[in-house]
């Protein structure tokens, strides 16, 4: 690497959304997939803007001082986007890879259909967070709404706080442990033995995630498998 | 889609500029709702005796300035017709009820869009952005207002399928969402006597939130109802006299953010609408739950 590039990608980038337009920060967030430039961006100003720093393909770091809208950080493979605010609906939806991290809370669909990398939210999450999952891991510092999980197909939820109605309705393979209460579990989702494996996991998720919680307190639900696989016995309820 | 925007005053300085937040608020929503736009501003409250009527005209050429003389021969009282493009606000010597169905009954071509001592509801298709040049929203001052930009889903595009709908004397609504049994349930209210002027979703929530007032049900009972009565999808925002209310549906895809500072309170479909307002940045910031009534009012903040 030459060394005025070394120089380049040591600087932090920043972008004011209040005078740069959005468009023109993704697109510039887009060419670092093909070509080098900062390895670091501050966006200052989002107020609320939707699509902040989606569809990211390279190994970047953004820091986002404010609050975001929809789909922030969406489809995010490979880079880290931190957000020191709250984010609206859609955030990191249908991630790839990477690492995204809210210091606040989350509005619903919260890393839906997401089918790899870490989403950490430090607040709570809403509803449906975690819909649809493929993959990404989710760790929620608080507490989660309604329909988290629903469908979910391998991955993993965190919830450090308690998780709302129908947690896990119509769930698949993925692995949801929840540390404080649950109101209600969604069809076909059952509370499973926390063992060895389910410690070891959940403490490195909460380690990555750089949330201090003991994984002794958590409790682990799945699916009981009686849904998705096709039995005569419940013709009635297809 | 649909953007719901509302905003309480806490502070003389909130009031006095209540106008120019609220038409910043409606211009952030803008995309939401390109179809139509509308407000219900909370001012200027009439003296005991009196009421406050707002009436659309369909008719550009509308003489407000002889229809006034002729309320004043008729009702009592000498209305100054405050003009804001095809609305016009009188000031009556009579009760509203009264007042409403002189209208209804000497100028049936006439909408009412708002009855009550304090409440003025203006509302109309364009854009939210051309609307609040068109209606001079920054003008005004109150005490709380609520605004809605529509995207229409479920019935046309016109001037009385927009919102706010009146609800009642100084109450109204404004919605977010589809309501799929509309029909069913505007042909039950019709039965009790309620009045429905368009095919619109809303305005059959607007009048099932009347009927149950009519029946005695407080405005919290009303939108607690709702939750039994109305099937579909929803964020309400309902304004009163004294302040307003916000209730999303129990599945609650509508969006809605909450926010608070010693100055104000604001509703917003989403943060964006709430970040125009002076303090935002360190405002108290929530979600709504689905399925709970959040009121605010003058006595209560």
């Amino acid at each position: 690497m030459a060394v005025a590039e070394r120089e380049q990608q040591a600087a932090v980038e920043h972008v004011d959304l209040e005078t740069t337009p959005l468009r023109e920060l993704n697109q510039r967030l887009h060419d670092l997939a093909g070509s080098p430039g900062p390895a670091a961006w501050r966006i200052v100003n989002p107020n609320g803007a939707h699509a902040v720093a989606c569809g990211l393909d390279s190994d970047v770091e953004v820091e986002v001082e404010g609050h975001v809208g929809y789909y922030c950080a969406g489809m995010n493979k490979r880079a880290t986007v931190r957000i020191h605010g709250n984010a609206s609906t859609g955030l990191a939806e249908n991630m790839m890879s990477g690492l995204v991290v809210v210091d606040g809370n989350a509005s619903q669909s919260a890393g839906a259909t997401g089918r790899g990398g870490l989403l950490v939210v430090r607040g709570d999450a809403a509803a449906r967070c975690g819909i649809s999952m493929k993959g990404i891991d989710i760790v929620v510092g608080g507490s989660v709404g309604h329909m988290s999980a629903f469908m979910a197909q391998t991955g993993s939820l965190v919830v450090c706080g308690d998780a709302g109605e129908a947690l896990g309705d119509s769930i698949y393979e993925a692995r949801l442990y929840v540390r404080g209460s649950v109101v209600s579990l969604g069809a076909d989702c059952v509370e499973k033995e926390l063992r060895d494996e389910h410690r070891t996991q959940l403490s490195e998720l909460l380690k990555a995630a750089e949330i201090d919680a003991d994984p002794a307190d958590f409790r682990r639900y799945g699916s009981a498998r009686q849904l998705y696989n096709f039995r005569i016995d419940n013709a009635g309820a297809y | 889609m649909c953007g719901i925007v509302g905003l309480f005053a806490k502070s003389p300085e909130i009031e006095e500029r209540l106008g120019v937040y609220l038409a910043a608020m409606l211009a952030q929503m803008n995309d939401r709702g390109p179809d139509s736009a509308g407000v219900a501003v909370y001012r200027d409250p009439v003296p005991s005796g009196s009421s406050k009527l707002t009436l659309f005209s369909a008719d550009p050429r509308e003489d407000w300035a002889a229809l006034a003389a002729r309320i004043g021969d008729e009702l009592g009282g000498s209305p100054e017709p405050g003009v804001r493009a095809s609305h016009a606000v009188l000031v009556v010597d009579t009760d509203a009820a009264d007042a409403e169905a002189w209208v209804r009954a000497s100028r049936p071509d006439l909408r009412v869009m708002s009855a009550g001592s304090v409440i003025e509801i203006y509302k109309e298709t364009g854009l939210p952005r051309d609307f609040a040049e068109e209606f001079r929203l920054t003008d005004f001052q109150g005490t709380h207002a609520l605004g809605h930009t529509r995207m229409a889903t479920e019935s046309r595009v016109t001037t009385e399928g927009s919102h706010p709908f009146s609800t009642g004397l100084d109450l109204c609504l404004v919605h977010n969402g589809s309501l799929s049994n509309h029909n069913r349930l505007r042909e039950n209210l019709r039965r009790e006597g309620i009045d429905f002027q368009t095919e619109n979703d809303t305005e059959v929530a607007a009048g099932y939130l009347a009927w149950r007032m009519r029946e005695g049900a407080t405005l919290e009972q009303a939108l607690e109802g709702c939750l039994d009565d109305l099937d579909g999808f929803y964020t309400f925002a309902v304004g009163t006299a004294d302040g307003f209310a916000v209730l999303r549906d129990p599945i609650a895809c509508k969006p809605a953010v909450l926010a608070e500072t010693d100055e104000w309170v604001a509703m917003g479909s989403e943060w964006r609408a709430i970040s125009v307002l002076p303090g935002s940045a360190d405002a108290r910031m929530w979600e709504p739950e689905p399925g709970v009534v959040y009121v605010w009012e003058k006595e209560l903040v």
